[in-house]
């Protein structure tokens, strides 16, 4: 037998065409592994070596479940499994065990058995408890190796609810003699941080001891640690720099063992650590950087070597330098090096090259420029992954001039490209850059068709939908929505002449859209064409029942002629009896709807335009009606989640530490996840009918709130700015004449000049590519104007920029027009300009009295208050006119009346309430550190008078501390009441009402108003610790989710979202680990509510909870109104 | 480090390690999908991949192909370097190493790996060190082989 197997070994490195050498020699000779390795390699097909696999798998299930086999042949046998799983046949029978291996086996069988379950098992397999007790076991073993076995497979695959069983035991390993288990320990602290961060939170200490370990290993060890946690909370950390710094030092000056270097390069994954933690911890925090830049200077000098590794250190310095506070000099080092990677012959020294200018284009624009010639080299490599980067920095670097040159690029990579990821990527940068920078209509619909036709049907879903906002609210001119939406029209008609077939499912119901919409544009354009069209897509095999609900309220919608009528007609009556409730229900419409023009002309009446509706996302309105049922002994409303919650924990004990009860995603629960295509064409054209309706249209608007992101990069511009004016000083003139780039090619690029005709296109490419670039400070302005338009898209709409920014008035009283209309989308997407924003904020604090509001504000204010005053509709005023001139004077005389006691917290506007000849009354609310105390100013302008004042509130508790009920004001002064309220009940805005009632020289008279505040009056912040909030949590029972729009910062959009809301809304950020936010406050006098954040797919999702009802969504109405106003 | 694959020229898995929890049935599918990518791109192409979402480094050493997906932060080149490291550390234990070595004692390269990466970060860098641990295993082993 062995002779045998002798002979097959010898021949075998020719059998496998490998080339034979001495290796070879040292194969398990009679191994059944080897047995079966060869078997496998005789067979020809696949089916035979299915065959093969299973009856191997069969015969190791046959042993393994046999009494009589010894764990020596286990161990055999486990290897001959797992090399059956990794060919990738199912080998889970062996599972058990190889956790029974690693139990009972000696110290190599053991050390199988864990190799056999970290690599059969993964972290939620339920056997791993099993594993728990040998772990624990060979943990406390005298025998190093088992020690270290046991350590090894803690930090590949351990259960998280088990660490507390391990924990104290891996602590106590950090002071074990031998490096080799301190560094496993810390790396297995590390995995535990990883999967269980509660856990491990209370030895954050003995971290910083592994980090002062003797032991270079270990050191090296802990960083892991460091990284996750300073990339979590730099803040923390800060102190350590100068450790940092120093070991970096000590690494780059040599004064590590030898061992540690790698191609005579110091400990280069020590440094690169380093490198990377020095960044995070630099990051907009100028004395930090200060003190880190000598450390990178040095390491950007010693790591000098051509070889790969070098290279690496550069890479990351180059990433640090850029990311910290700037240095000009570390800039200028860091440029060469970038430059240096561009240029390299080596393909990977360029692809990073080409990252590392996509990382910094933003803030130094003339790299882009200096290297242009070699850009366009590298956007025709033939490798696809350098195009697909050079894409990425041209997309950085797009702009008014260039688009339709980087655009065309874009499009054409996407018609080859097969990578499904990539396409959906691209395809909406390509949106992207079309909504911001399209020159004129006619590109900009073409590019928008080539997007929807090259994206097909993985395209994200906000991309067609912002392109339908963005038709149906147009922009300022009439004229230019109408050639705009015309010019569409005539497009899809031709498309859907063509071969409609071909075209992706979001594509048609763009069109079926737009069509339905807008074809009444077109004169000469019969709707019975259009209707034909359309029902031709009703036919087609491919179109799906989305696609065909679509069709169906576009025909609904154009179906207001004779013969209009009849083929509508006999669409509806195909589809009335679908299957599909959706078309059913579409189909109905269109029946109903075509068989009673009268009716379709009030529905859906022709040009009928979007009517924005303003949205109570706290379904305030319906209050009365539940409190109603409450009251009848109605159950009050649990979420879903919250149901289920409730459902699983009466199941089952929950052994889930705090942190995992947070939500792991709430966009499960996110409004805009309920929301079918369908709606959006509904809503266009019966919003406002019903408030079922206007809902659905608010599930619209949230959800485009996401696409906004499209219109404008924040920080890019502004980060663009102070480095726009060092690129305009460098390069004078912005458009190069074809001489100076010449020698800019010369310089830069190693184009072969043999080629002079290439050269040339090359040449003109450039300059079409960067000539937006070097003009940076004109591209900027226009920007700019851009964006204080009313749409971030002005510049499309109007031709010339310039024209928009010569009438502000124009602008401001567009404002006015859109506040009239109380359209909380259009607050949103308000200009930025300093002056329109006035006119713009102000209405909103006369209508909800804004508790933020101090002196000087009221003064800045002042002076556009008089126009705004009429058009507050919340106001009540009865009695005589107010003459609004005498307000300022008012104001602050009355400022001066307040009482004392109140003078040092910040107080509300003071509106006027009521007036007539002798008595003026205002009121103003000022909210101290635990109370709300309105103010109350009766000013007699003529005798003296007795009055009594009455203020009750459903919602409010009214306490007037005052003595007697009767007071009486004397002529010409100013008397002050004060009362104190308080919630009952929480609501998004609270009224008040008074009666006024006085007595004046005989007469008995009497005047009513109220005066109306704002829930966020009654928030403080609540300061609480994470741990005493995780218990909160737990404990209340009141909760709501949605999904808010998230501020686009660059850098921290969490952090910046929750400061804003921070501001406004006085709450109290408990902390910020990584994506989620931990916020609390409370209602006065403890009625808490606390609220979680989570960055998910762009938008904050937020999860509020309170122990009083209604408490969460009142609160959540004022975040999502405070981050629209934002 | 996300994962780690060795496969051959003829597309055959010869050693897989998973640092994130994964289902088998994803991971059979990200391996075989990104394996056929790999043998697609030709030699003088960028070692590097933006693959889905994963940024992929891989490399060549004669018939087989050493492939890691890594986190977006990290270092390209240096992951090109743990590659290197771990041929290194094979080529020193198993002497001149070839594809046959590593497929008749994958366990072999496991337990290399599992003392050069833990957890997907590079455990130890030290060359000797990391070769110490295994023999220091190994020596074990062959005295208890000697025993039998």
């Amino acid at each position: 037998m062995s002779d045998v197997v002798e002979k097959t070994l010898t021949a075998l490195p020719s059998l496998l065409s490998l080339d034979s050498q001495p290796g070879s020699a040292k194969l398990s000779s009679n191994s059944k592994l080897g047995n079966l390795i060869r078997g496998i390699t005789e067979l020809t097909s696949k089916h035979e070596e299915e065959k093969l696999i299973q009856h191997e798998l069969s015969s190791i299930k046959e042993q393994v479940s046999s009494p009589n086999t010894t764990m020596r042949q286990m161990r055999e046998l486990m290897v001959r499994a797992v090399y059956c799983e990794m060919l990738g046949y199912e080998a889970s029978f062996s599972y058990i065990h190889a956790i029974k291996l690693a139990q009972q086996g000696n110290v190599l069988e053991k050390r199988v058995g864990y190799l056999a379950v970290s690599l059969f098992l993964n972290e939620n397999h339920e056997l791993l408890l099993l594993l728990v007790n040998t772990v624990l076991k060979d943990l406390q073993s005298t025998n190093l190796i088992e020690v270290c076995m046991a350590l090894t497979v803690v930090c590949q695959i351990f259960p998280k609810d088990m660490i507390p069983a391990i924990l104290p035991i891996v602590e106590e390993k950090l002071n074990h003699p031998k490096e080799i288990i301190r560094r496993k320990a810390v790396l297995a602290l590390h995995k535990f941080y990883l999967i269980a961060p509660n856990q491990v939170q209370h030895i954050h200490n003995k971290f910083r001891k592994a980090l002062c370990d003797k032991d270079p290993g270990v050191m090296t060890a802990s960083l892991h640690i460091y990284l996750q946690l300073i990339q979590e909370n730099a803040e923390a950390y800060k102190d350590l720099t100068a450790s940092f710094v120093t070991i970096l030092k000590q690494v780059v000056g040599g004064k590590l063992p030898m061992d540690f270097n790698y191609h005579s390069v110091p400990a280069p994954w020590l440094q690169i650590q380093l490198l990377r933690i020095l960044s995070l911890l630099g990051k907009n925090d100028q004395r930090t950087s200060e003190v880190m830049y000598e450390v990178l200077d040095e390491s950007l000098r010693r790591a000098e070597m051509n070889h790969n590794i070098t290279y690496a250190i550069l890479y990351e310095c180059v990433k640090c330098v850029y990311t910290i506070h700037p240095k000009s000099e570390l800039l200028e080092k860091a440029a060469t090096c970038i430059g240096n990677f561009v240029l390299s012959p080596k393909i990977n020294l360029k692809y990073l090259g080409l990252k590392a200018l996509t990382y910094v284009v933003q803030q130094d624009p003339k790299l882009a420029l200096q290297h242009q010639m070699t850009i366009i080299e590298c956007l025709d490599h033939s490798d696809v992954i350098i195009k697909r980067e050079t894409l990425e920095l041209l997309f950085r670097i797009t702009n008014a001039q260039n688009v339709t040159v980087i655009v065309e690029k874009m499009l054409d990579f996407l018609r080859l490209s097969k990578d499904d990821h990539t396409t959906v990527d691209l395809a909406g940068k390509v949106a992207e850059l079309a909504e911001k920078y399209a020159p004129d209509n006619e590109w900009f619909i073409q590019t928008m068709n080539a997007v929807f036709s090259l994206g097909g049907d993985m395209m994200q879903p906000e991309i067609p939908n912002g392109f339908l906002k963005l038709l149906s609210e147009g922009f300022d001119s009439e004229e230019e929505d109408r050639k705009l939406r015309l010019f569409a029209v005539n497009s899809y008609i031709s498309l859907l002449q063509g071969d409609p077939s071909k075209l992706p499912q979001r594509f048609l119901q763009v069109i079926c859209w737009v069509l339905g919409e807008y074809s009444y544009l077109k004169d000469d354009l019969d709707p019975v064409v259009v209707l034909r069209l359309l029902a031709q897509l009703l036919d087609m095999k491919g179109s799906s029942s989305d696609t065909k609900s679509w069709v169906l309220v576009a025909m609904t919608k154009l179906c207001w002629s004779e013969t209009a009528v009849s083929v509508a007609q006999q669409v509806a009556e195909t589809y009335s009896s679908s299957f599909d409730t959706t078309l059913r229900q579409r189909a109905q419409e269109l029946q109903h709807l075509s068989r009673d023009s009268q009716l379709h002309s009030r529905v859906l009446p022709p040009g009928g335009s979007l009517e924005p509706v303003e949205v109570d996302s706290s379904l305030s309105f319906l209050d009365g009606f539940v409190s109603e049922a409450l009251s009848a002994g109605a159950a009050p409303y649990k979420p879903l989640h919250q149901r289920q919650e409730e459902l699983s924990r009466s199941k089952a004990l929950s052994l889930e530490p705090y942190g995992l009860s947070l939500p792991i995603s709430t966009s499960s629960c996110s409004i805009t996840d309920r929301q079918s295509p369908t709606l959006l064409s509904t809503s266009s054209g019966l919003s406002g009918d019903s408030t079922d309706f206007s809902h659905r249209g608010s599930s619209t608007t949230l959800k485009l709130d996401g696409v906004r992101r499209v219109w404008g990069r924040e920080g890019y511009l502004a980060q663009k700015e102070p480095v726009e004016e060092v690129a305009q000083v460098e390069i004078p003139s912005p458009l190069r004449s074809p001489g100076q780039q010449g020698d800019a090619d010369s310089c830069h690029s190693r184009t072969p000049t043999a080629n002079p005709e290439g050269d040339r296109e090359k040449q003109q490419l450039a300059s079409s590519l960067f000539g937006g670039l070097s003009s940076q400070s004109s591209v900027c302005l226009m920007e700019k104007s851009e964006r204080f338009g009313r749409k971030a898209k002005g510049q499309r709409a109007s031709s010339t920029p310039n024209e928009q920014r010569s009438d502000p008035s124009v602008s401001s009283s567009s404002a006015v027009d859109n506040l009239l209309c109380n359209n909380l989308l259009e607050e949103n997407s308000e200009p930025i300009d300093s002056s329109t924003k006035q006119t713009f904020q102000h209405p909103q604090s006369l209508r909800v009295p804004n508790g933020a509001c101090d002196a000087e504000a009221i003064i800045s204010d002042d002076d556009t208050k008089g126009r705004n005053r009429p058009v507050s509709p919340e106001e009540h005023v009865e009695g005589d006119d107010f003459p609004p001139c005498e307000d300022k004077s008012k104001d602050l005389s009355l400022t001066a009346h307040l009482p004392a006691e109140l003078s040092g917290f910040s107080h509300s506007e003071i509106i006027p309430l009521c007036s007539n000849r002798s008595l003026d009354l205002s009121a103003c609310h000022v909210q101290t550190d635990n109370t709300v105390v309105l103010v109350v100013f009766v000013t007699n302008s003529s005798e003296d008078a007795n009055l009594q004042i009455q203020v009750l509130s459903e919602e409010l508790e009214v306490c007037c501390p005052c003595e007697s009920p009767v007071e009486e004001v004397r002529g010409h002064s100013v008397s002050v009441r004060q009362y104190s309220l308080t919630v009952k009940r929480p609501l998004v805005h609270f009224e008040l009402v008074g009666r006024l009632s006085y007595s004046a020289a005989g007469t008995l008279q009497s005047m009513q108003f109220s005066y109306k505040l704002p829930l966020t009056s009654f928030i403080r912040p609540l300061t609480v610790s994470t741990e005493e909030y995780g218990s909160m949590w737990l404990a209340f029972s009141h909760d709501t989710k949605q999904n808010l729009t998230l501020m686009k910062e660059e850098q921290e959009p969490l952090s910046a979202t929750l400061n804003a809301l921070k501001k406004k809304l006085s709450l109290h950020v408990v902390e910020i680990i990584g994506v989620e936010g931990l916020v609390a406050c409370s209602l006065l006098q403890d009625q808490p509510c606390l609220m979680h954040c989570r960055v998910h797919a762009g938008r904050l999702a937020v999860w509020l909870r309170s122990p009083v009802a209604d408490l969460p969504d009142c609160l959540l109405y004022h975040c999502q109104r405070a981050l629209q106003e934002h | 480090m996300q994962f780690m694959l060795l496969f051959s020229r003829q597309g055959k898995l010869r050693l897989q390690k998973w640092y994130v929890p994964l289902s088998d049935k994803e991971r059979k599918k990200i391996s075989r999908d990104l394996v056929q990518t790999i043998l697609a791109r030709k030699p003088k192409m960028c070692s590097f991949l933006e693959w889905r979402d994963l940024k992929i480094v891989y490399k060549r050493y004669a018939s087989l192909y050493f492939c890691c997906a890594v986190e977006d932060q990290d270092n390209e080149l240096i992951t090109l370097e743990i590659i290197h490291r771990y041929v290194e550390l094979l080529d020193k234990y198993f002497g001149s190493v070839c594809e046959l070595d590593i497929i008749f004692n994958f366990e072999k390269a496991y337990f290399i790996l599992d003392e050069f990466l833990l957890g997907g970060e590079a455990q130890e860098t030290s060359k000797k060190n990391v070769l110490k641990a295994i023999e220091q295993a190994d020596l074990l082993q062959e005295e208890a082989e000697g025993r039998v």
